[in-house]
């Protein structure tokens, strides 16, 4: 298994630093910014879980339905 | 003691959740998501060698190994089903997790349809003639 748990703390430091940005870029009257950021960060931590449930797919397969 | 370490995975995760989810919904679903897939992650390689024992002792006693084939894929749809299912309703979409479910139900149905074809033609071989 090459993801371990240190990434459960990557994807909740990456959800707090998103939302510390996106307040701040709010504060500063940048909208549209503050909403790219938070669209960027949320398809970064969702790589991440696709790649891992990806992973989990492929054992299941393998441990279960014999492919 | 495997289940300390799940455990403390759950609780940390549980906190980490809670913090994130004031600021930002998502990533506390996907951080949910991730904790659940992990820990199914770790649980696979346990249930790996309880099925290569069980492959083991059906080799041994002669079933044709179109059954275990059969339980094993009907383990791993569960397995699966329940898995998506409990993820969807954790963002709190029941209805679809619902349909996650009965799909899995039917699926089921459907590999488990041959088994029964050949129970019935077992207890119909049982049957005297002509009673």
């Amino acid at each position: 298994m090459n993801i371990d748990v240190s990434a459960i703390f990557q994807i909740a430091g990456i959800g707090i630093v998103i939302a510390m940005i996106h307040t701040i870029l709010k504060q500063m009257g940048k909208e549209d910014m503050a909403h790219w950021v938070t669209v960027i960060g949320f398809v970064v931590v969702l790589f991440m879980v696709v790649r891992l449930l990806n992973e989990l797919f492929q054992e299941i397969k393998t441990i279960f339905l014999f492919q | 003691m495997e289940i300390i370490q799940i455990v403390g995975l759950g609780l940390i995760a549980t906190v980490l959740i809670l913090i994130i989810r004031e600021q930002k919904p998502m990533f506390a679903f996907l951080l949910a998501a991730f904790t659940g897939i992990y820990v199914f992650l770790f649980l696979i390689g346990k249930i790996d060698a309880v099925i290569t024992v069980l492959q083991e002792l059906a080799e041994r006693s002669g079933i044709p190994g179109i059954y275990l084939q059969t339980i094993l894929k009907i383990i791993g749809i569960a397995y699966i089903a329940e898995f998506g299912a409990q993820i969807v309703r954790d963002a709190g979409q029941e209805s679809v997790a619902s349909k996650i479910e009965f799909a899995g139900k039917v699926l089921i149905l459907v590999m488990a349809v041959p088994i029964i074809g050949v129970i019935i033609e077992t207890v119909i071989g049982l049957l005297p003639e002509g009673g």
